[in-house]
């Protein structure tokens, strides 16, 4: 017979290996119910239903984003991509200040007549890079980033930017 | 440490130093003089990190000066899972090895836990408003986080909830333990599931933040956590200065015709 102890700690440690595994078998089975968007890929796979909201979310396509005015609310016309299939979006409404053309974006509503995401809601997603302006100037000028291909490079590796461009 | 405030009897064995410190009377002589100085190096850390962020640090490339608050953000949602994590640890001693200190420290990071997630949460809202439009998503991440929160809650709820102490601390641990699966779901919430809410910026792998914006991040990050201990140890010395009292009271009680 072991000291009480003993059993205890095994008995805890039993239940918590069970019940992590029953949580990411469980999390892992939602899997697609946790994700918070669809991507333009998912959507030209298998379109949901007209008419049922969905998210979908994406990067803003460059030389995409049309807008109109027609009354006092802006009308916005943009395609939404993950660089290997496109959506088109309308949106009637005021945008984030964060949205702009190679930003990413997730869009509220459903699809409407003509394939295009007819959105109720645009929401603005950011990445996780943050530097000063005149740190995001030099490595686009050196050439060390360029927006259209990914984040930017590790920032242990930007060193020669803090003798050009922050040392302000 | 003066020689003199520690018993001449030290432990033999490596695993007795954890039995040794574990005692709520030494607890109080480490505490006791420990708390002045905790208190003022966490204000002078928090303080200094969130005016070094706020007045002198640069504005961010994409989100100019709403990224700020980034720098009460970011060390109050690690402080609010480092605390849980804290919880867990103690929820695990107290269940396998029954020690008192682990149960009072139980009893006494739950509110403060709490209130840093509090402040994680309320903080991230008037930063999403702007930035992403919206002041709440129901994202893996932010959901998680509240989830963490509720978990805070109802250890809060349910150590206080019986008159025998000792239950109360047994299913309290059950459910703190229980919940500690939700910790690394927070963590890797925006690498398994699309999110709204960024990736991770600080990671084992390094930074993704110009130094000029780490390094008050850090400092406030080392205030916030200073703080958590010190309100957790301030608290916790409270508690076991209130069960001394009682107990005097009592025996005095007890003694008199």
């Amino acid at each position: 017979m072991r000291a009480p102890r003993t059993r205890r700690l095994y008995l805890v440690l039993v239940c918590l290996a069970c019940l992590g595994g029953a949580t990411a078998l469980a999390l892992a089975g939602f899997s697609s119910s946790l994700t918070y968007f669809l991507s333009p890929r998912q959507v030209a796979a298998k379109a949901p239903p007209l008419g049922q909201t969905f998210r979908l979310g994406g990067i803003v396509q460059e030389g995409t984003v049309k807008t109109q005015l027609s009354g006092q609310t802006p009308t916005t016309l943009f395609a939404v991509t993950d660089g290997r299939a496109a959506v088109p979006v309308r949106f009637s409404g005021v945008l984030p200040d964060l949205f702009r053309e190679g930003q990413g974006v997730v869009a509220i509503g459903a699809m409407g007549p003509g394939g295009v995401f007819v959105a109720d809601e645009v929401l603005a997603k950011h990445g996780a890079d943050y530097m000063p302006r005149d740190v995001e100037q030099a490595l686009k000028e050196s050439g060390k980033w360029d927006p259209r291909f990914g984040p930017p490079p590790a920032a242990d590796s930007w060193g020669g930017e803090k003798a050009k461009g922050a040392g302000t | 440490m003066k020689e003199s405030v520690l018993p001449a009897r030290r432990p033999a064995r490596p695993g007795g130093w954890f039995h040794y410190l574990a005692n709520p009377g030494r607890f109080q002589k480490l505490a006791r003089p420990a708390l002045p100085w905790l208190a003022a190096a966490s204000l002078g850390f928090t303080v200094a990190g969130l005016a070094w962020g706020y007045w002198f640090a640069p504005a961010d490339w994409q989100q100019g000066d709403a990224a700020r608050i980034m720098y009460a953000h970011v060390p109050a949602a690690w402080v609010a899972m480092a605390g849980y994590a804290a919880l867990a640890l103690c929820s695990f001693v107290s269940l396998v090895w029954r020690h008192p200190l682990a149960d009072i420290a139980a009893e006494e990071i739950g509110p403060v836990g709490a209130g840093f997630t509090g402040i994680c949460l309320v903080s991230g809202a008037l930063w999403g408003r702007p930035m992403w439009g919206a002041y709440w998503v129901w994202d893996a991440r932010l959901t998680s986080v509240l989830i963490l929160f509720f978990l805070y809650l109802g250890h809060i709820t349910l150590i206080r909830a019986f008159d025998n102490k000792a239950h109360a601390y047994r299913a309290a641990a059950i459910l703190a333990l229980a919940g500690a699966v939700n910790l690394p779901v927070i963590v890797f919430s925006v690498q398994w599931w699309n999110t709204l809410h960024q990736g991770n910026s600080v990671s084992l792998a390094g930074s993704r933040i110009y130094p000029t914006m780490l390094y008050p991040l850090l400092v406030s990050a080392l205030g916030f956590y200073l703080t958590f201990v010190t309100l957790v140890v301030a608290r916790m010395s409270a508690a076991i200065a209130e069960r001394k009292t009682a107990a005097l009271l009592r025996a005095a009680a007890e003694r008199a015709p």
